[in-house]
C-alpha cells in the first residue's frame, strides 16, 4: 500500500483554516492571532527547507554529508540547552558540558543502533540515519537542558546548606548528593513518563507515521519500541554525563562550592 | 565522642592570610587557646573564618601543626579544622540523621536528652538548631574549631550555660579555637586574646579592662 499523495493545494485548504481561525481571533479581540499565523509560516518555510536538505542528503548518500547534518544538529541542540538553563555555568561550559553529554550518549547510541540492531546498507543510509538521529537529539536536548538546570538552580537555592555539609567535613559528591539525584530525576521524568504512557494515552508520532505510510501496525510497533528505549539509553547516559561533568564544575580543586561560576539570571 | 582520645597538641597558624579587603593575617592559637575576634558587621569576620576553613579562595597558608592546608584534599582540611557557622542548616527531616552518636554528658550540659535524636528538625527553635549544630560540629572530632556567634540566637541563661560547656570541652580537648563574639563580658570570661578587625587588619584589645 502506498501512501496518498499530498498537493500543495490541499496543503493550502489546511492552511486556509488556519487562516480562520486566526480571524477569528482577530475578530473577537483575542490576540495571538498574530504569533499563531507567524508560527504557521515558520512551520512551512523550515519543514519545506530541510525537506530539501533531505532530498539532497537522500540523492547523495555520502557519510561526510551525513556526519555534516549531524554536527549541525549537535551544534544548534547544545545551543538550545544552554539557552534554557536559568543560571547556565559560565565560560562555554554550560554549551560545553550539553553538547559532549549529547554527543556521547546520542551518536554512540545512534551508531550502535544503526550497526548491530537495525543493520541498513549502508550503515548511515540517512533514510534511517537522520530521523533516528533527530529522535534521540530532541529528547536527549530536554533531558539534559532539564537536568542542568535543576542542578544549578537547586545548588543556588541550597547553598548554604551545601556549604554547611562542607565545614562539617563531607566531600564534595557526599554535600551535593541529594540535589545530583533531583537533577537526574527531573532528566529522566519525561521518558519515563512517556513509556509508561506509551500506547495507553498517545499513539507515539513515529508509530502513527509508519502506520499512515502503509507499514503494518505490528512492525511499527516493534521499531516504536526499539526507539524508545534507545531515545530512554540516549537520555539517561546524557543526563548521567552532565550531571556528573555539571556538579563537578560547581566546585574547584579545593572543594569548594563555586557558584560565581554561575550566570546571573536577566 | 571518646573522652579517651588524648588533648590535641597542633596550634592553629595563618601564615599571611588574605581575603577580600583584609591583607596578610599573621596569627598563631596554641593548643587549649581560646581567641576572640570582633569588628563591625561587614568587616570580614565571617570571611576570615571561611578562609581559614578554605571554603573560599584566598591568599597565604594556613597551618595545623605541622600540616598545610593546601597539603590536603578540602574534605580532610575542614573535616579537622570546623567551622560552625553563625546559622545552622540541615539537610535530612531528622535530628538523628546529622548526629553521630553525641555523648549523654553533652547532651545533658546544652539541656537536651537522647530524645532529641527522634526530634525532626522543622519542629527545631533557633536556639535549638544552635546548640544542636554546636554539638553536630564537636561529635565528628575535630582537630581545631572556628565558632561564628556560637550564642547568638540564645537567652542569657542558655548562652552561659553552652558557653561554659564549651570551654570546658576545649580546655579539655585542647583544641586551638577562634570564636567570633560581640558581648565584651562574653569575650572577658573565654578568652585570653581578643583581636578586632579594623582597617583591614587585626588589631589587639586590651584584655584587662574586661575580666
Amino acid at each position: 500500500m502506498d501512501v496518498i499523495e499530498l498537493s500543495w493545494w490541499q496543503l493550502a485548504l489546511a492552511a486556509l483554516m488556519v487562516v480562520a481561525l486566526a480571524g477569528c481571533m482577530a475578530a473577537a479581540r483575542l490576540g495571538m492571532s498574530r504569533s499563531l499565523l507567524v508560527a504557521a509560516a515558520r512551520t512551512v518555510i523550515q519543514l519545506a527547507l530541510v525537506g530539501l536538505v533531505l532530498e539532497a542528503l537522500f540523492a547523495a548518500e555520502r557519510l561526510h554529508w551525513v556526519a555534516l547534518m549531524a554536527l549541525g544538529m549537535l551544534l544548534i541542540a547544545g545551543r538550545e540547552v544552554m539557552a534554557r538553563q536559568k543560571r547556565r555555568l559560565l565560560g562555554g561550559w554550560a554549551f560545553g558540558i550539553g553538547t559532549v553529554a549529547m554527543f556521547l550518549s546520542s551518536f554512540t547510541v545512534t551508531v550502535l543502533t544503526l550497526t548491530v540492531i537495525i543493520g541498513p546498507e549502508p550503515w548511515y543510509r540517512p533514510q534511517y540515519a537522520i530521523p533516528l538521529l533527530g529522535m534521540m537529539l530532541g529528547n536527549t536536548m530536554t533531558g539534559v537542558a532539564l537536568a542542568l538546570d535543576r542542578l544549578t538552580e537547586t545548588a543556588w537555592r541550597q547553598r548554604a546548606v551545601i556549604e554547611n555539609r562542607l565545614m562539617l567535613g563531607q566531600r564534595w559528591k557526599e554535600a551535593i548528593g541529594d540535589i545530583r539525584r533531583e537533577a537526574m530525576r527531573s532528566g529522566l521524568m519525561p521518558m519515563i513518563n512517556a513509556m509508561a504512557a506509551a500506547g495507553v494515552v498517545s499513539l507515539p508520532g513515529m508509530m502513527t507515521g509508519q502506520i499512515l505510510a502503509g507499514s503494518p501496525p505490528a512492525l511499527a510497533v516493534k521499531y516504536q519500541i526499539l526507539i524508545m528505549f534507545t531515545i530512554t539509553l540516549g537520555t539517561g547516559f546524557g543526563t548521567l554525563a552532565a550531571v556528573a561533568a555539571g556538579s563537578r564544575r560547581l566546585f574547584d580543586g579545593r572543594e569548594r562550592l563555586r557558584l560565581d561560576r554561575l550566570a546571573v539570571p536577566k | 565522642m571518646s573522652a579517651t582520645a588524648p588533648p590535641a597538641t597542633d596550634s592553629l597558624r595563618l601564615d599571611r592570610l588574605g581575603i577580600g579587603e583584609l591583607e596578610s593575617v599573621d596569627l598563631a592559637v596554641e593548643p587549649g587557646e581560646i581567641l576572640c575576634l570582633s569588628g563591625a558587621s561587614g568587616a570580614g569576620k565571617s570571611r576570615l573564618l571561611r578562609a581559614v576553613a578554605d571554603l573560599e579562595p584566598h591568599r597565604g597558608e594556613v597551618w595545623l601543626g605541622e600540616l598545610a592546608q593546601s597539603a590536603v584534599p578540602g574534605h580532610r582540611w575542614r573535616r579537622r579544622v570546623m567551622l560552625v557557622p553563625a546559622e545552622s542548616h540541615w539537610w535530612a527531616d531528622g535530628v538523628g540523621e546529622h548526629l553521630a552518636d553525641p555523648g549523654d554528658r553533652d547532651l545533658e550540659a546544652l539541656g537536651f536528652d537522647r530524645e532529641v535524636l527522634g526530634w525532626q528538625v522543622s519542629r527545631l527553635s533557633s536556639g535549638e538548631k544552635q546548640r544542636l549544630a554546636l554539638l553536630r560540629a564537636l561529635c565528628r572530632e575535630p582537630a581545631a574549631l572556628l565558632l561564628d556567634e556560637p550564642t547568638a540566637n540564645l537567652d542569657d541563661a542558655t548562652a552561659r550555660r553552652v558557653e561554659a560547656w564549651l570551654v570546658e570541652r576545649v580546655r579539655e580537648r585542647g583544641w586551638p579555637v577562634i570564636w567570633v563574639a560581640h558581648d565584651r563580658a562574653q569575650i572577658g570570661r573565654v578568652a585570653r586574646r581578643h583581636l578586632r578587625i579594623h582597617g583591614g587588619g587585626l588589631v589587639e584589645e586590651e584584655q584587662a579592662a574586661w575580666t
